[in-house]
């Protein structure tokens, strides 16, 4: 089955009101390719579930949000995130704030079918007391109290991969595969951006096969887009552009995101944007974070 | 082991984090920031040669990695992968000690890296989000490293937002007991201290050379149980010093604290004394 698509046409998939995964992890192997395409169309009212980060941060910025599903949302060397800061200090977003671990047992609930998965995390704590719609239930086994951890269904799953063939085989040879997986297996449909488009015969060689951590099965449609994930890093290709997201982070302060947006968003494809950021070699040049 | 004569506060705070996981055996030592890490190298490499440690993205190490770049040549002693996923199978299964820098902690060791304000719908300053605090907190040991000791930061009353569970008994779930709750050491920039003054209250262990007790007592916003013999943090040995270099052979921990102050504050104090 070929499941090539473009960017553009995965947009076109998605619709007011959805609740949308973003694979990833602050500022790293975010599908931002997916996200400027989404910023460019009229999509509103969303319901964002994501480790967040600029992703977080513009899709509020442009109004593109009514919920965000966060553990934290951060630009890692930027400890905050300023257009959702911003978004959350104005209230201008709803939101469920969970930890981290929470998140990913909902996702694995979605994905199983369960309602929800007991947990130890989050009691005693105000996420319990913020978020009215996470119940704590009796243990049918013992004496004790557990938060039941709803499933995070999804409408859609964004994801960007190293490489994938036409048919959805997604591989990810960075060193971490973050939640991809789980965000892919809780939604309905996956749409999966990737920096090298391959034939199928790279999985033939046993170590390239262990780096594919979904089925086919479970990508909807795959699009062939090279540094897709600018500004954030797709280890081992490139790291994160620390100098994009300090002007990034700078237009916070001074003339807004409107100032990003006209800059590097508004009227361009993904060409005119790699050239605008200094080409697709820079990008491929970025040094990999030491941590 | 010969006392250093000379160290700085960074490296005074890094060998009193370094005991916090002097006794914890064979569990995954994470130190979030710069000095919390070396403290943990610094004990892995010394007394507690049993900890295991991450590379901070995805691998768990036999050796911790230097801090700061390293030679194109380094190679990492990875024991095994250990993504962010596989993380919360550690944290779950309880084998873990964290040491953590919160913007608030309460006189319950609740603590808050989420918002601040009143009105959580609308916070005055939106910081990351509770991120892994409420998963950490009620799974395993976890110590707290505060790089500026005040007001702000050991806040009177409780956290604006509780990110964490603490020894608070008005929030203590249901067939749990205060002790299964584990808080083990604070840092600080002035001192160490614990939870284990009378009903888990927070207690002086120590105070770092040259700071007065109330220093101390003025820049808690709550109540701290004195203990009748209250000792002076330990000096670095030499012997430290040299595994500190080691491993931060840039000398990243010298730009952690604001103009790098002396571990010895006395000089400092008695002058001050004399100006007044």
């Amino acid at each position: 089955m070929n499941k090539l698509q473009t960017v553009k046409q995965m947009v076109a998939q998605l619709e007011d009101g959805m609740t949308i995964g973003i694979g990833g992890w602050g500022p790293r192997r975010k599908p931002m390719a997916l996200i400027r395409e989404i910023l460019r169309s009229d999509l509103k009212d969303l319901t964002i579930v994501a480790y967040g980060g600029a992703d977080v941060g513009m899709l509020c910025a442009a109004n593109k949000v009514k919920k965000v599903i966060f553990a934290f949302v951060s630009l890692d060397f930027i400890p905050l995130e300023p257009f959702f800061r911003k978004a959350r200090q104005n209230g201008d977003i709803d939101i469920m704030e969970i930890d981290e671990g929470m998140m990913l047992l909902g996702l694995r609930a979605a994905a199983w079918g369960c309602p929800f998965i007991p947990t130890q995390v989050g009691l005693g704590t105000d996420v319990v007391k913020v978020n009215p719609d996470l119940k704590v239930i009796d243990s049918p086994y013992d004496d004790k109290e557990w938060v039941a951890m709803p499933a995070l269904k999804l409408d859609a799953a964004l994801i960007h991969v190293d490489r994938a063939d036409v048919r959805g085989v997604c591989q990810i040879t960075g060193p971490d595969h973050y939640m991809d997986d789980w965000f892919v297996r809780a939604a309905k449909k996956s749409l999966v951006t990737c920096d090298e488009l391959v034939g199928s015969e790279v999985f033939n060689d046993p170590n390239a096969a262990r780096c594919v951590f979904w089925e086919r099965s479970l990508t909807t449609a795959v699009a062939h887009v090279p540094a897709g994930a600018h500004p954030t890093s797709c280890a081992p290709f490139y790291g994160f552009d620390t100098a994009h997201f300090k002007e990034y982070n700078a237009c916070a302060r001074d003339g807004g995101f409107e100032l990003y947006f006209d800059k590097y968003v508004k009227n361009k494809c993904e060409t005119d944007y790699q050239e605008l950021v200094g080409g697709i070699d820079t990008i491929k040049r970025l040094a990999l974070p030491v941590y | 082991m010969t006392i250093a004569k000379e160290y700085s506060l960074a490296e005074l705070m890094i060998c009193a984090a370094a005991e916090a996981f002097r006794h914890d055996g064979e569990v995954l030592a994470t130190g979030i920031g710069l000095i919390p890490r070396l403290g943990a190298s610094l004990a892995m490499k010394t007394f507690n040669t049993d900890l295991m440690m991450t590379d901070s993205e995805a691998y768990l190490l036999s050796e911790p990695n230097p801090v700061g770049p390293r030679a194109n040549d380094y190679i990492q002693q990875n024991e095994t992968w250990m993504g962010f996923s596989r993380i919360f199978d550690n944290v779950w299964s309880r084998k873990r000690h964290a040491m953590v820098g919160p913007t608030q902690i309460d006189q319950f060791g609740q603590a808050n890296i989420s918002a601040l304000g009143s009105d959580y719908s609308k916070p005055k300053v939106q910081m990351l989000g509770v991120r892994g605090f409420p998963g950490n907190s009620i799974s395993h040991p976890n110590s707290f490293f505060v790089p500026s000791h005040n007001t702000r930061v050991f806040v009177k009353g409780e956290c604006d937002m509780v990110a964490s569970i603490g020894y608070n008994p008005e929030r203590l779930p249901k067939g749990y007991q205060l002790d299964d709750i584990d808080i083990r050491l604070v840092i600080t920039d002035l001192c160490v201290m614990d939870f284990n003054g009378p009903d888990h209250q927070v207690r002086l262990v120590s105070l770092h050379p040259g700071v007065a007790l109330n220093t101390v007592i003025e820049n808690t916003g709550f109540a701290i149980h004195i203990p009748q013999n209250v000792k002076t943090t330990a000096a670095p040995t030499q012997e430290q010093l040299a595994i500190i270099a080691s491993l931060d052979p840039h000398n990243l921990r010298a730009k952690q604290l604001k103009d790098n102050p002396p571990g010895d504050r006395t000089t400092a104090a008695k002058l001050a004394e004399e100006v007044a």
